[in-house]
């Protein structure tokens, strides 16, 4: 295993070759352009197989790997903010049609008004599509997740695409070390793609019929029912991973210091890194904190969510998207959980990182300071707050 | 499963709806028409231009006492009146189906 410095987006481009899919298609956008101007660079250089298409759009990206992954081809592509708004009709056709396609998102939010930095917005904004989502920390993550993925999306009682998420310009243009597994560790890791239905001009089938009201909803429960089996298969998947390539990654969530937490800070993405070098200041300060990281946002870890805040007091949702209207998607989708579970645990919603705003560690700070207030008021009197907003006249 | 036996184990609908080839025909979409078009068997010609122009080749040939004249599979004509508009012999009439 190779050990080398490089920017994450080049740490996705070495995955993914490694994974030797036989078709990418994808179109330019920042932050993502340096993941497949780099596999571009391997095709070119005959380093890696498969055929790049240069697309006009990222509508036609997204066409190309689902016509090419009917015909059990495996596929990639990347994209970010408007180009996955603009894949997103494809992306519902690709998970309709059961077709296991590997995507890298590089997060950035979605204009107006017009803005290249990062936040959640676009891939929140796909997220009920179907399409298996995962979120990494760190570049080594997302280029473990992006190997994972494949495992992920081709087992045959999931067949779905999976979206990597990583967070624009923070991981993506960022020099990080990675460990590199070998090709033929991935080999041995990630079988070949061998669909049982696929295209073939030797044993004709159809596949993109219209579904009448009479089986639509049938349709729609098999990708219910395959999301649902996912809940057990991913963590298999890393788990075998962690084994195969020795690392610790192994949950659908991870916990930091929640043992005997009274307030859980929980957030996915990048964030993760400032909240736990936050969350061991304040501990150094006798604060009884910890967090969350959430891996896989879709399917979403109900379960392991419900049993790691059992004995918590107050959960701090940090969320780099609103749903205008409503509040940020990942504490909407846990107060539902947690409720539901019949918990009361105290909970509020803090909005950070919009449109590239950095989050420091004095905005995880701001964070628990509220949460500490109301859990020591016992009532949660501001459920959501945009941190580090500028205010009228200062 | 393969491409042979389709179904899913789940429900019992085709996985993701593949189909084997040519299955379409199953499909009766005839029920969505409010217009169903009648042909006056005497005033038609065979000319062939409504089985051109039907965009649910819906239009069959049939020879009637000795003449060519196109009939309309009920089971998927939606009743667009296309055929009426081109009919050259102004022998089919629009009607409101089931008055």
């Amino acid at each position: 295993m190779k050990r080398e410095v490089m920017e994450g987006s080049h740490a996705v481009a070495h995955a993914v070759k490694r994974c030797d899919p036989n078709v990418i298609a994808a179109y330019p956008i920042t932050p993502q352009t340096h993941i497949v101007e780099k596999i571009s660079q391997f095709v070119a250089d005959g380093e890696m197989g498969g055929e790049y298409i240069r697309v006009e759009s990222e509508f036609s990206a997204m066409s190309s790997c689902v016509g090419a992954s009917a015909t059990g081809a495996r596929t990639f592509t990347a994209t970010g903010s408007q180009g996955l708004l603009l894949m997103n009709e494809v992306i519902y056709n690709a998970s309709g049609l059961r077709l296991p396609i590997v995507m890298v998102v590089a997060n950035r939010t979605v204009g107006a008004p017009i803005n290249i930095w990062n936040d959640h917005s676009d891939s929140m904004a796909v997220r009920d599509s179907g399409c298996i989502q995962l979120y990494g920390e760190t570049n080594q993550e997302v280029l473990d997740m992006t190997i994972q993925s494949y495992k992920i999306a081709e087992n045959e009682d999931i067949m779905l695409p999976a979206m990597v998420c990583m967070d624009g310009f923070i991981l993506t243009h960022t020099y990080e070390p990675v460990s590199i597994p070998s090709a033929d560790k991935v080999k041995d890791f990630l079988p070949e793609y061998d669909p049982e239905v696929k295209l073939d001009p030797e044993d004709p089938v159809t596949m993109g019929t219209v579904g009448f009201p009479k089986d639509f909803t049938e349709i729609k429960y098999q990708q219910f029912d395959a999301m649902e089996k996912s809940k057990e298969i991913i963590p298999e998947v890393f788990e075998e991973f962690s084994q195969s390539f020795g690392r610790d990654q192994e949950g659908m969530i991870e916990e930091y210091k929640t043992d005997d937490a009274e307030i859980v800070l929980l957030s996915l993405g990048s964030v993760m890194g400032t909240v736990k070098d936050t969350v061991d200041k304040l501990r150094k300060d006798g604060k009884k904190i910890g967090a969350i990281k959430i891996r896989v946002y879709r399917p979403f870890p109900e379960e392991e969510l419900i049993n790691a805040l059992e004995d918590v007091e107050f959960v701090g949702v940090i969320d780099k998207n609103i749903s205008l209207g409503k509040k940020g998607a990942l504490y909407t989708d846990l107060a539902e959980s947690l409720r539901t579970a019949g918990s009361d645990v105290m909970m509020a919603n803090f909005i950070m990182g919009l449109g590239g705003r950095d989050v420091t560690q004095s905005s995880i700070k701001e964070a628990v300071e509220d949460s500490i207030g109301m859990l020591r008021k016992g009532r949660v009197d501001k459920e959501l707050k945009f941190i580090d907003i500028k205010e009228a006249g200062k | 499963m393969n491409n042979e036996n389709l179904n899913n184990k789940a429900v019992n609908v085709n996985f993701a709806g593949f189909a084997k080839p040519g299955t379409t025909c199953k499909y009766k979409t005839g029920t969505w028409r409010t217009y169903l078009p009648k042909l006056d068997k005497e005033a038609c010609i065979g000319c062939e231009r409504c089985w051109e122009f039907c965009p649910d080749s819906s239009k069959t040939e049939k020879v009637k006492e000795g003449r060519k004249v196109f009939v309309t599979d009920l089971d998927y004509c939606k009743g667009c009146g296309i055929c009426a508009e081109v009919c050259p012999a102004n022998a089919i009439e629009m009607k409101l189906e089931g008055k």
